[in-house]
């Protein structure tokens, strides 16, 4: 078989997968939902994740381990997960395939050229590396600090070293060398011992922006997923909904359409991943060149050559996908894949400058504490972003959370959504509970989120931990936030009215939400008495709406009665009130004396050492705008520092 | 000076193609914008196509109650169906059922806030062997559809016994109105499960309701509404009562087996229940509730719905009135 079929066999296999994984990821018992599936899979073959992470928390979470095949793959074979596994990339492939159909050869030819631009994925992978892995330079000049002789060491190993290259002639100018190294060192002791590095760095894992796979993940899961069941109803009965989605969907557009002018414009300029896997692919074992030096010169080999690596001349190895387009072009099979180097010579290295690099690394280390400086992580924390059950606390959820929107995917109730500016720009796409969206609050006996986050940004909880039953009943149940009732906007508080929908909804036992009973006397509710019998009141003056009073939920009593005088009003004219026959006024009211008509009203109040913030109030209220009860992040269990109680 | 050599000569052919194609556009444009001109613009919103229920109760059959005590619900469903001349009196051979269970929270059977699944099995299986053609399971529930259904255990009830789950989906719902109704106007109501279907039974279990008292039979139709029916919670009686005018059932199963006897209507935990170890089958609502009252520890005096519903002539309260058959299975 034809390698250029084998190749297109194995991209169409992965992408089928992907997309059956992101269908499976559905909460239920059939066989097509998630029962099993490992819809990670891929997230977890993305070493970029890995590394990402392992920098950010120094841990390699469960699955991601299986990033080392990946990993191992690519040393011996070269970018093979590029051009022959990666879904997006196999989207971008087809949409540039589309893209040259119609174009000449010479264009082709053209569009296929390496550019110098292709660098900049290098520095985005610098910059988003360096900006998880504050932690590590944290520690690298801590050494210092804890044990001042290390840099000594280095710095005497280093002159050793480079005495002895220096008589090699290895190293041409011994003092330029030792300069730099008593530089280097200095600076390392000088902030070790004068500064505060845990301060100056911080952790936050961003890669989930531009790599690939959670973005691919997140493009299916949050757009083009809803849309595409929306008229099909299969996946989900009722419509699922995410908060500015379009961000995600015009991202994954830009990206898709950029192909028309160049193809695989986001492989070749902007892919982080496809950067580490060219770094990682330096040394393989195998690799595409020519067999020979020369050759007839024919160029075929580029027409539909994928990374823009110029298989013709020098060839890019880093840029290389193994596409495999030039062994199949070339028509006197000139073009090979062993383990020999190009007879034409190759190019190795990304061709990343040093200032270049340096500026990317300094960008991604820097740019984290400017982004805290707004203080999100502290005083200024969002009481808006209430985060799904077992969220991290925000700091350790930043090192881990990638944006891949799986959480939201399988989410049964659709409340998980992706914050905008809600939790700055770190947190942009991160989950956070929207309890207007969807179909219910948190839904007290669910805990798929956790489950299903690749990255244990969200713990994967067991139900006992949720609930706090059991073994972790002494630790109580996980709280996402706290609900607080807006009095100027409830029902009973602020407009005399029943509801206690709230009340009747909170699922735990005992309730979190509370009533305090009370009597109010109605709007222009003190009325005359015209002639009353023992079961009736006739008032004269204001005309009363016939049954308004009826509902089982008023009251009449005299003016200047006690509680004991109250009696439940059953019928209501346009001038009498009925009050019920088992309990008839102990002494009619006289006519002429005044008698009030009161609401019974049951005011919800909410106890903070019970509610979860799971929010089903807030979905359930019916001042259905700005509801009046409403869940903040208030009393969260992830940050004690956000606790209300004593 | 524009020399006149040089001026484009104008075919009469290509003259005449263009006018044509131009007075075409022009003519096009014209009928377009006449046909579809509206010069007053959108009216206020006008309800159009009500739907209503029919009537789905047997008159043939008459108000009719048993009331039968013991822990087992499949036994005591039986013995209650057998109280009353069996299952046979109320569904025939060719029948199209509808069960309206109450499945409105996503928390296990145990903890008694929704129809419990091997009633609602059992129930099936009494249908299909008096002949129905089909059986179908639904609900509107308050926390998500699927979630409710499936941690419920009714979803796989349902599967097992080989009725048909209806999920509601948006345009499962029609506007309908209560005749001398206030409250049901041009309201969504869960009406495609009711698509061909020529008899309904409801089946809920007795609970605690901070607001109106307890939830019932009657109440569970509440479970019918759509839209944000949350807001007829300021008229609870009355929403109540204009339920039971809504649907005539053929008969409501109302389970007091477990009765959650307080944190209701969700429950959520055991300290909640209480077994009173009974089971209803009636063929009117009210007296259902009315006898379920005292299950809760209460009277249908306590619950303003129930003589609500009873003087709008859904029923009685006085549910003695119709001699229930009472009997007890270990």
């Amino acid at each position: 078989m034809n390698i250029i079929t084998v190749r297109r066999i194995s991209q169409i296999f992965f992408f089928v997968l992907f997309i059956w994984f992101c269908i499976v990821s559905s909460f239920g018992e059939k066989w097509w939902q998630w029962r099993g599936w490992p819809v990670n899979w891929i997230l977890q073959l993305d070493p970029l994740v890995a590394l990402g992470t392992l920098l950010a928390t120094r841990t390699l979470y469960a699955g991601l381990a299986w990033a080392l095949l990946t990993v191992v793959l690519t040393v011996v074979l070269g970018r093979f997960f590029c051009g022959w596994l990666c879904p997006f990339g196999t989207i971008h492939q087809f949409f540039g395939w589309i893209g040259r159909r119609e174009k000449k050869f010479a264009e082709r030819v053209a569009a296929n050229r390496y550019r110098p631009a292709q660098v900049i994925k290098y520095y985005l992978l610098i910059g988003l590396l360096t900006a998880a892995a504050g932690d590590v330079f944290a520690d690298f000049f801590h050494v210092a600090r804890q044990w001042p002789t290390i840099p000594g060491l280095v710095f005497a190993i280093g002159l050793a070293a480079f005495s002895f290259l220096a008589i090699r002639k290895v190293v041409p100018n011994l003092k330029k060398a030792v300069g730099v190294l008593m530089v280097l060192v200095g600076a390392w002791l000088a902030v070790g011992m004068f500064l505060h590095p845990e301060a100056l760095f911080g952790v936050s894992l961003q890669i989930g922006w531009l790599d690939p796979i959670p973005l691919i993940h997140r493009s299916v899961n949050l757009v083009l997923l809803p849309i595409g069941d929306a008229a099909m109803g299969t996946l989900s009965t009722s419509p699922r909904f995410y908060v500015g989605a379009w961000t995600i969907g015009a991202v994954f557009l830009a990206a898709v359409l950029l192909n028309f002018l160049v193809p695989r414009f986001y492989c070749r300029f902007i892919c982080p991943l496809g950067a580490l896997f060219a770094v990682l692919s330096r040394p393989s074992l195998w690799r595409v060149g020519k067999r020979e030096g020369k050759c007839a010169d024919c160029e075929l080999c580029e027409n539909n050559c994928e990374g823009a690596c110029e298989p013709f001349e020098k060839i890019r190895s880093s840029e290389c996908l193994l596409c495999m387009n030039c062994l199949d072009a070339c028509k006197q099979t000139q073009m090979t894949y062993s383990t020999a180097r190009s007879a034409a010579g190759e190019v190795s290295g990304p061709g990343i400058s040093r200032r270049g690099f340096i500026i990317s690394a300094v960008a991604g280390v820097t740019g984290v504490p400017m982004l805290r400086l707004s203080g999100l992580l502290g005083a200024n924390w969002q009481p808006r972003v209430v985060r799904p059950p077992g969220a991290l606390a925000e700091e350790q959820f930043l090192e881990r959370c990638l944006k891949c929107g799986q959480c939201m995917r399988v989410c049964p109730t659709n409340v998980i959504q992706p914050a905008m500016a809600e939790a700055g720009l770190e947190g942009l796409w991160t989950p956070m509970l929207n309890f207007r969206v969807g179909t219910s609050g948190c839904q007290l006996n669910c805990v798929a989120c956790g489950h299903i986050c690749p990255t244990a940004a969200i713990r994967p909880l067991i139900l006992d931990e949720k609930l706090g039953r059991n073994e972790f009943a002494s630790a109580g149940p996980i709280r996402m936030g706290l609900a607080f009732v807006d009095r100027s906007r409830c029902l009973p508080w602020a407009m005399d009215k029943p509801c206690i929908v709230c009340q009747e909804n909170c699922p735990v036992s005992p309730k979190a939400i509370y009533v305090q009973e009370k009597f109010s006397t109605v709007r222009d509710g003190v009325l005359t008495v015209k002639n009353a019998t023992p079961t009736s009141v006739e008032v004269g003056g204001a005309a009363l709406t016939p049954g308004q009073f009826a509902t089982g939920d008023y009251f009449c009593k005299p003016a200047n009665g006690g509680d004991e005088e109250r009696r439940q009003i059953v019928e209501c004219t346009a001038n009498a009130v009925t009050i019920a026959a088992a309990k008839p006024w102990r002494a009619a009211p006289a006519a002429g004396s005044r008698v009030e008509i009161q609401v019974h009203l049951q005011q919800p109040n909410v106890d903070p050492r019970v509610c979860t913030g799971c929010g089903i109030c807030e979905h359930e209220c019916p001042v259905s705008g700005l509801r009046a009860i409403r869940v903040t992040a208030e009393n969260e269990t992830r940050n004690r520092k956000h606790s209300l109680l004593l | 000076m524009t020399n006149p050599q040089d001026a484009q000569v104008i075919s009469r052919r290509d003259f005449l193609a263009r006018a044509a194609k131009a007075s075409a556009t022009i003519a096009a444009t014209g009928v377009v914008g006449y046909w579809l001109h509206d010069r007053i613009g959108p009216k206020a919103q006008t309800v159009t196509d009500l739907v209503s229920l029919p009537d789905f109760s047997l008159p043939r059959v008459g108000p009719k109650m048993s009331i039968i005590t013991g822990a087992e619900r499949v036994r005591t469903i039986n013995r209650g169906f057998a109280a009353l001349g069996g299952i046979e009196q109320f569904i025939k051979k060719g029948d199209r059922v509808l069960l309206k269970v109450n499945a409105a929270f996503a928390s296990p059977p145990a903890l008694g806030a929704t129809a419990h699944p091997q009633l609602v099995a059992e129930v099936i299986r009494l249908c299909y062997q008096a002949g129905a053609d089909s059986v179908a399971v639904s609900d509107n529930p308050i926390n998500d559809p699927q979630s409710c259904f499936l941690l419920t255990g009714i979803a796989e009830a349902v599967q097992t016994a080989g009725a048909r789950l209806v999920l509601p989906q948006e345009h499962y719902f029609k506007p309908t109105t209560v005749r001398d109704g206030t409250l049901i106007k041009n309201w969504p109501l869960l009406y495609e499960p009711f698509r061909g279907v020529n008899k309904l039974i409801g089946i809920a279990p007795v609970k605690d309701h901070h607001r109106s008292g307890a939830s019932m039979s009657m109440k569970n139709w509440y479970g019918l509404m759509g839209g944000r029916r949350n807001t007829f919670h300021q008229d609870i009686h009355n929403i109540i009562k204009e339920l039971a005018m809504l649907v005539s059932p053929t008969l409501v199963i109302l389970d007091g087996t477990t009765t959650m006897m307080s944190n209701g209507p969700t429950g959520g935990s055991f300290d909640d229940l209480k077994q009173t170890n009974t089971m209803i089958v009636s063929t009117d609502q009210v007296a259902a509730d009315a006898f379920g009252a005292t299950l809760l520890g209460k009277n249908a005096a306590n619950l303003p719905f129930i003589a609500k519903a009873a003087s709008a002539g859904r029923g009685t309260a006085d549910y003695e009135s119709l001699k229930p058959a009472r009997d007890h299975v270990d």
